[in-house]
This record gives structure tokens, sequence and C-alpha cells, in this order.
């Protein structure tokens, strides 16, 4: 049995023929790939090692989180945000909370602001570091990934010590947090941020001017700014086109005007300015976190907000800078203690979309490196 | 996932459980909660112990309930907000234009315009070619089955000169179709294919109009309000994967 998905898109006529010819060949990549992060399928058109072109099937992991938020009150739903992108899972949760909060009219305490930012900037770094580690990984170098993982520890203990959970914390509650900082938290995240400042230098010992490295991500997938507004890309992959916009920036949230941190641009769009503009965000989400931490007020940490929860009829779109990109909550009230509906407009989702533009004439093993450094994640894009 | 297979039944009670936990004892809360569309008689009392779910920044506007008032002598229902005319140099000009097409309103601190079906397309080519609205942030869509005109249409845009953004909404019946913005926007495209795939609304002109998320073959658009939650494609699923149901 054909799948009609494996043929139609490039408009094969006739597989044999083609193949035979060995002018154009049509290869499939993934779903079962250590390289696509996940169950990705791509189908790629090649010309020798060349490709012209690549379509991506995505599905497979999808769940219905829209349909189950649905058929859920506002406050249960909050836990499956983070099932989506599972890597930054704080964010997720802070993008939710922000927009449901945006509906009832709430607004967080500031003590609870700022741990929020604390927390969402170290899940920042737990990202990069997690995309840093793979990345490097699957274009040859293994030693990132033992080193990045090492340091991503830090983060996770951190994590279990606040809420208990280390992946999908759940760590933030509509109106503000459920949990006080534990006692010693202003300490264990001081020491973080010493801890893993020399480390960052240690990762761009390895790779910043190691031949290979450059070899294999200069000139790799570029893309331009233009292209990158058109598709709709954005975080670090917009960034490393040139163009010099963060929704912390831009569209204020949370109390990120409050902080002093820059925001790094690259020249060229290819694979080593993203990894570049990565490896300076990690940098300035430590600034952030120095200064949050040094001066979290005292204060309650839950807005007032009704234990059932029934927002007033309306909507609302609010969108955060997640590590991968804008994560945007559109949630539409019918006045009940459910959603009527949300949307969530999935970073990783939208960027996937423009891997087909970026490896067109690259070579087949550049493909890897385009799909790493999109910094895709599945549970997000399959939603 | 172990709290569905607890309750087969019908998607709605899912939500039952949760609010009357939540609930203070308050025993005719508990009984008209889940039926949503009395909340307003019953909120009140129920709430007594927190009245103050302060809508901060639009405390005037705050006066005028969302819902009409109950009839209940209750101390007033904390109503959030309501939608404000939107005023600005660019929507006077759309409006000179397109006249009475266009409903433009601000809430919660947010600008969005109803836009007429037939406007759309002229709409929001002026939208990116003359107001410089560049980055297609979302397009979505939402069912109200009771509706005429069941599906709202949502393009949420961004423009990058002016740092602001708005959404465009349109409203057509089961069964109308869309002009595609990937000639606009190149991002629509997988964003048209998960619509058409959700919902059902097609969009003529879109390249390759086919579903995303789903598998080719299924049947049935899952984030229409007659779709269950625990409703599959059986045939699919048996023919494709070999068991009896996916449940």
């Amino acid at each position: 049995m054909t799948d009609p998905r494996t043929l139609s898109p490039l408009e094969l006529e006739n597989p044999d023929k083609t193949y035979l010819d060995a002018n154009e060949l049509i290869i499939n990549m993934g779903p079962q790939h250590p390289a696509t992060h996940g169950v990705l399928r791509v189908i790629l058109r090649l010309d020798g090692e060349k490709v012209l072109g690549l379509e991506c099937v995505i599905g497979y992991l999808h769940r219905g989180v829209e349909k189950i938020a649905e058929n859920r009150t506002y406050t249960m739903f909050n836990p499956y945000v983070d099932r989506m992108d599972y890597v930054a899972a704080v964010s997720n949760g802070l993008g939710y909370c922000e927009a449901v909060e945006k509906l009832l009219s709430v607004e967080a305490p500031p003590r609870a602001q700022y741990i929020r930012v604390i927390l969402t900037e170290l899940n920042r770094i737990a990202s990069h570091q997690l995309w840093l580690g793979t990345h490097a990984l699957d274009i040859g170098a293994i030693t990132p990934l033992f080193y990045t993982f090492r340091d991503r520890e830090e983060i996770l203990k951190i994590f279990e010590k606040y809420c208990g959970a280390r992946l999908t914390t759940h760590a933030f509650r509509i109106g503000g947090l459920q949990y006080e900082a534990y006692e010693g938290f202003e300490k264990d995240v001081k020491n973080f941020v010493s801890f893993v400042k020399p480390k960052i230098d240690e990762y761009e010992e390895l790779l910043t001017t190691n031949r290979i490295w450059l070899e294999r991500t200069k000139g790799v997938g570029v893309i331009s700014g233009k292209d990158c507004i058109a598709l709709g890309v954005t975080g670090p992959v917009l960034r490393a086109s040139g163009v010099k916009w963060d929704i912390r920036k831009a569209l204020p949230y949370a109390n990120y005007k409050n902080f002093d941190f820059e925001v790094p641009i690259g020249t060229n769009g290819d694979t080593y300015d993203r990894y570049i503009v990565r490896m300076i965000e990690m940098r300035q989400s430590l600034r952030i976190i120095e200064q949050a931490v040094g001066g979290i007020p005292e204060g309650p940490i839950m807005a007032k907000v009704p234990k059932v929860m029934k927002p007033p009829v309306g909507e609302v779109y609010h969108s955060i800078e997640a590590p991968k990109g804008e994560l945007g909550y559109f949630i539409v009230s019918d006045g009940s203690t459910q959603p009527y509906r949300v949307r969530v407009r999935p970073p990783s989702f939208v960027n996937l979309q423009a891997l087909d533009l970026m490896c067109r004439n690259q070579l087949v093993a550049d493909v890897i490196a385009v799909i790493g450094t999109l910094d895709i994640v599945l549970g997000e894009v399959d939603r | 996932m172990p709290d569905e297979t607890k309750s087969p039944s019908t998607p709605l009670p899912e939500g039952e459980p949760k609010p009357t936990a939540g609930q203070p004892a308050t025993p005719g809360a508990v009984k008209a909660t889940p039926s949503g569309s009395v909340q307003s008689e019953i909120k009140a009392p129920s709430e007594k112990p927190s009245p103050t779910q302060v809508p901060k920044a639009a405390a005037p506007a705050a006066a005028k309930p969302a819902t009409p008032a109950a009839g209940h002598p209750a101390p007033p229902k904390p109503a959030g907000p309501v939608p404000t005319p939107w005023e600005s140099p660019m929507i006077s000009k759309l409006k000179r234009t397109y006249g009475s097409g266009i409903e433009a309103l601000a809430h919660l601190g947010q600008n969005y315009m109803t836009v007429d079906r037939s406007l759309l397309p002229e709409i929001l080519q002026v939208l990116r070619d003359e107001e410089q609205f560049d980055y297609c942030v979302d397009l979505t869509a939402v069912h109200y089955p009771k509706r005429e005109k069941q599906f709202d249409v949502v393009w949420v845009l961004y423009s990058f000169p002016r740092n602001e953004r708005i959404r465009v909404k349109t409203l057509i019946a089961d069964g109308d179709t869309l002009p595609s913005s990937v000639p606009l926007w190149t991002t629509t495209n997988w964003l048209e294919r998960e619509v058409y795939d959700m919902f059902g609304i097609k969009f003529e002109g879109h390249p390759d109009l086919k579903r995303i998320l789903l598998p080719d073959g299924w049947k049935g658009f899952p984030l229409r309000k007659d779709y269950g939650i625990l409703q599959q494609d059986n045939e699919w699923v048996q023919i494709n994967l070999g068991i009896e149901s996916g449940q």
C-alpha cells in the first residue's frame, strides 16, 4: 500500500523511472532518525548529494492539546502546556499563565514576577544547553554533549528543589506561584551563575574556533532576515539573520523591562551565527538572573484569583519570547470555567517551515545541521 | 490518559470534578456550575470569600458588567472590562475607504477588527503593503456551531516598523472558502493547512492544501465543537493501525 503522502508532495509521477535515471532521487528520512530530534519525517529530493527540495511530514506526536484544553478548566490545563516544549516547560507555563491572567485582568505580584523571570531564564539556558549538546553531536562533536548535560543538571536540580519536578515543572500558577522560593534558593541560583559562566567559555573553547565546526556551520543553512519575516521565523534564528527583535524588548511582558540586557544579532544568517547568537543569549540570561536574584522583593506570591476561574467573555492573544521564538496563546473565554478555545502558536512549528528554504542547494549532511540549528522540539510542532 | 478512561461517556462531564472540588461548601453552586450558561446567577454568592478580582488598569470600565446583571441581590460581580472602540489614524483611513464593513475594537489592551468577508482580501493586502504589517504571527479559527456564520477566522498580524500587533477577524459560514494569504505571507502556508486540518475551512489558491497534523485519509475535523473529545476516525485506525480502537 502506498501512502499518498510519500509521493504527491514532490510531484513525482513515476518513482521507478527517476530511480533508474539516477539524476533525481527521493529519499525518506525519519520518522525514526536520531538526528531529527524526535519523530520528524523529511522527504528529500536529491540530485546526487545536493538537496533540490524537501517536504516535512509532521503530526506523529499530535495529541490534540488544543482540543484537550476545551475540555479542561483553566487550572487543569496548566500542566498540559509543559508537555509541548518539554525542554522549556517553564516558558510554556509562563506564556499560558500570563495569557489567562490577562483575561482575568489580574497581575502576578512583584515577588512572583521576579521568581518567574529567574526560573524562565534558567530554563532558557537549559534549553540552549540541550540544543548545543545535541546539535554538536549531530554534526560530529560528541564532547560538548557531556559538558552541557553535566551543567544542565544543576539547573534541573534547582527546579527539582523548587517544585519537585525536573522537566515538566508546572512551576507557575495562574495569578502567581504556588510555592514560595525554598530556603537557599537565592544562594543556589547565585552559585549556579558563578558555576556556569566559565563553563560557557569552555563550550566556546571547544567549538567557536574549531576548524571542523567552522567548516560544518559557516555558510550552511543561510536565511535572510526578509525571508525569516515572510516565513514567520522568530527567536534566535531571526536574530542571527540580523533582525534585532526580541519580544522581551519589543512588547515587554512579565517584568523584563526592569532588567538590563542586550539582544545579540548575527550578520550572515548561517548556522554559525545562530550558534553565536545562542551562546550570547545564555550569557545575557545569566545577566538577567544576576539582576533579578539580587532584587527579589518581599510580599505575596499569589494575586487574588477566584478558586473557580471564570474569566469574563473575551479573547486575548499573548506571546512571550520562548527559547525557540515567539510562543503565543490565543484564548477565547465564553465566561465559563473552561476555555472556549485555546490556540497555541508554537515557535517550532512555524520555524520548521523554513527548513525547505534553508536546505535547498545544500548537501544531505547539512540537512542534519539545519534541523539542529532550527532547534525544534517535536512535542511542540505536533502538539 | 487515565482520567479519560474513567469517564468515557460524553466530553462535557470531564470539566466537572475540578469545579466541584474547588468550590467552597455552597451546595447550590455545585449543581449549577457544569451547565456554564447560568453562571452569573450562581457565581456571586459562591465567590463571597474573595470578591476582589481586581480589574486593575481598567477600573472605571469595569462598572459595566460584561454579562447582563443577574436578578440576585449579591455583591456586584467583578465583571471584566468591555471592548471599547479602537481609534487610530489607520482605522479612520480604512473606515473612510471601506465604510461599515469594518468594526474596530480594543479589548484588554489589544486591538482587533472584524472585517466583512467580501472586504477581507483587499484589507489584508492594504494592511501588509500600506500599513506595514509584514509579519503574520498566527492564523486560527474558532467554531461557534450555534451561529449562522459558524466560524471566526483570526489573523494575528505584527508590524516590525510600527511595533504593533493587531488581530483581523472575519466570520464565515460552514462550507465557505477564504482566499489564501500565502501570496501575502509565506508563513500562512502551514497555518492554513492546520486550519483546514482542524476545522475543514478551505483556502482558495493555497499551493498545497492538505492535512498537516492528522493523516491524509482521516475523516472529520477535530476542533469543531461537534467533534467529541473521545471521537476518532475508527475506520482509519482499524485499516491503518490494525487495532480495534485508538482509545
